[in-house]
């Protein structure tokens, strides 16, 4: 799996402005042969512009596409070895399937019987076999969307790009999708582009991602690396959920570093951080991370906590607020600084959520790997 | 019957005083339709009193030469009208609804503006632009009919492109984008995915420019030449000598012919299509 891949897109110094408005920013990426590559960003952050460009829709203001080793900059979308799964799917209502998929194999002139094994083949692919005579309103915006998937697949493309595949699907049938999209993209073996605001999305079905904010690539990395050791604050605070603290970095050497935090108290983290000494900084903690005791239980946190030194990783705070989501529940908790933070406790056993509730004493602490210091 | 579920607030269909007033459209509109048509059997001159069932008026009618060379002069000029107004019709949308250009408001104003202005002034304007531009009326047929086809021209084609417009509203760029990623080209995309869109817009907006033209009187009167004789005019000419069963016999042809083609054309579409398009 690891084998070093070659770039099916490369992406160098891409701009684009619209008038006064720049929604791709100098942009610089490359995307690799059979990866499944996620764009992910919040709604007008130019990903889907970005997209849109690699299909040959909009024309890069400055900078160059290279699509499988050939410069993109002044070849049309019908000549691109890319097809696009749109957002409205644009399936064409007054074609049936066999049309709608089989369209582009036409006007390429592929011949009849070529075409109907072909669109047979690629609807099995997505699981519409014997859909062939249906008509698009005859259909479900689900099996809609497979067939916008099988046109373009049966292409067989070098790059299939996915404009918000999955953002008009009901929850259900959403995991479900990106779980077979990831099957799919195995099957397949081609390089699939997507385009997402939402990171469970994300995070469930990329190889890797880019963040992008207004227009620049924030991170670009796995999902996991993306949630555990986010860049800076804007991935932190986009994927998933995240508590950040200002505080001034107090100690930093190779193997271990403090933060002082005027709200949540002093940090240790066991490892390096790297910046100015007596910099301003951000601590992020993740919800998950943070364990909640009753008070009193204070020899116990300390054994718990005994990778910090004593009276660090530590704080106290009142329950403010909670919602029972089933498999955890979510605690709103004020500091004794007077700011809130976020916990989020699994519910292991059945009555879990009922050890604690609005207005309790509490006491939390986390382990001296779990913070991450931010310095931009 | 009286143990029928009780009628729901929207049910308007199942209630006693819309079902009247219904009616009572339905026969303010079509009576004197119906009593134009009933009287082209009578067999009188005056058309006045039921004097009893003739069909010699049609039979008159049918032998009226000039009477019939107008109705192929109308016929003539409104499939003529039609076909030019659907092609820059349509045309005109599509530009005005792809491109941004400078002075976009100011051509979308004036494409407008025959659909505004009182015909009676088109009209005017007509005869003195024609006389200015000393347009030949001694052309052997059917191209002496050129100027009231161009005439027709002028106010059919802003009513199709403004339902072609509306039309192309409801259409998702991207189906377009769809077909091009998929290999079309700029004209492919636009026979297989843009014009699909738009038939039922180019269908009503070809039987609207068709009986616009069809029954134009103001515009036609200006423009028609003594050997140019529109069905309009001619009857309008009969009336005032006599109003007789002649006129209505040839009326109620033409009211059969367009209810045929209306008939046809939503056969051909759909009636849902063009529904659509409003």
């Amino acid at each position: 799996m690891t084998e070093t891949k070659q770039p099916i897109i490369q992406i160098r110094n891409v701009s684009k402005r619209f008038g006064k408005v720049t929604a791709v920013d100098n942009v610089s990426l490359d995307i690799l042969a059979g990866e499944f590559f996620v764009l992910l960003g919040p709604s007008g952050c130019g990903k889907t512009t970005l997209l849109r460009m690699i299909a040959g829709f909009e024309m890069p203001t400055e900078g160059q596409i290279i699509i499988d080793g050939q410069d993109m900059s002044l070849v049309p979308p019908n000549k691109r070895p890319v097809n696009m799964v749109f957002q409205s799917y644009a399936v064409f209502p007054h074609m049936n399937v066999m049309d709608n998929v089989g369209y582009g194999l036409r006007i390429s002139g592929v011949s009849k019987g070529e075409i109907r094994d072909r669109v047979a083949e690629a609807l099995e692919l997505v699981k519409l076999g014997g859909f062939e005579d249906r008509m698009p309103d005859q259909m479900s915006g689900g099996q809609r969307q497979r067939v916008a998937l099988a046109r373009s697949l049966v292409m067989r493309p070098k790059v299939l790009l996915l404009d918000e595949p999955l953002s008009a699907l009901d929850a259900k049938l959403r995991a479900q999708m990106q779980f077979e999209l990831s099957d799919l993209q195995d099957k397949v073996g081609i390089t699939f582009v997507t385009v997402t605001h939402d990171q469970d999305e994300a995070l469930s079905m990329a190889s890797r991602v880019a963040v992008i904010n207004k227009g620049e690539v924030a991170q670009l990395a796995p999902p996991a690396d993306l949630y555990e050791y986010p860049a800076n604050r804007f991935v932190a605070d986009f994927v998933g959920s995240v508590n950040i603290f200002e505080g001034k970095l107090t100690l930093d050497e190779p193997d271990k570093a403090a933060v002082d935090c005027p709200g949540l108290g002093k940090i240790y983290l066991n490892h390096g951080v790297t910046g100015p000494h007596g910099a301003d900084v951000w601590v992020a903690l993740r919800p998950e991370k943070i364990y909640l005791h009753v008070p009193g239980e204070g020899k116990a946190i300390r054994a718990a906590a005994q990778d910090a030194p004593d009276g660090h990783n530590l704080a106290r705070g009142t329950i403010k607020g909670m919602s029972y989501l089933g498999d955890i529940t979510l605690y709103e908790i004020q500091l004794e600084g007077g700011q809130m933070i976020r916990v989020s406790r699994p519910n292991l056993s059945r009555h879990d959520q009922e050890d604690f509730t609005w207005d309790d004493k509490v006491s939390m602490h986390w382990r001296a790997d779990s913070p991450v210091v931010l310095l931009s | 019957m009286f143990n029928r579920t009780p009628i729901a607030p929207l049910e308007y269909t199942r209630k006693l005083w819309m079902r009247s007033w219904v009616g009572l459209t339905m026969l303010f509109l079509y009576a004197p339709l119906i009593v134009l048509m009933i009287f082209s059997f009578n067999d009188s001159k005056r058309n006045v009193v039921w004097k009893g069932f003739t069909l010699k008026y049609y039979e008159k009618a049918l032998n009226n030469d000039s009477l019939v060379e107008a109705l192929v002069n109308s016929l003539t000029i409104a499939a003529l009208a039609t076909i030019v107004s659907l092609v820059i019709g349509a045309l005109a949308a599509v530009v005005l609804w792809r491109f941004r250009f400078p002075l976009k408001g100011l051509v979308e104003g004036t494409m407008s503006l025959p659909i505004i202005v009182p015909e009676i002034c088109l009209g005017v304007a007509f005869l003195i632009f024609f006389a200015k531009v000393d347009w030949p009326t001694d052309l052997p047929w059917p191209l002496n009919l050129s100027a009231i086809t161009i005439a027709h021209i002028t106010f059919c084609f802003p009513f199709v492109a403004m339902v072609v417009r509306a039309r192309l509203a409801s259409f998702n760029k991207e189906e377009e984008e769809a077909a091009k990623d998929l290999g079309a080209t700029e004209w492919q995309a636009f026979r297989d995915v843009l014009l699909p869109h738009i038939k039922p817009a180019l269908v009503a907006g070809a039987l609207l420019a068709f009986t616009l033209s069809l029954d134009d009187f103001v515009i036609t009167f200006f423009t028609s030449g003594p050997d140019t004789i529109t069905f309009p005019v001619k009857v309008y000419s009969m009336v005032r000598f006599s109003v007789t069963p002649e006129v209505n016999a040839a009326s109620t042809i033409l009211i059969l012919l367009t209810v045929i083609l209306t008939f046809i054309a939503l056969k051909l579409q759909g009636v849902k299509g063009i529904a659509e398009t409003h």
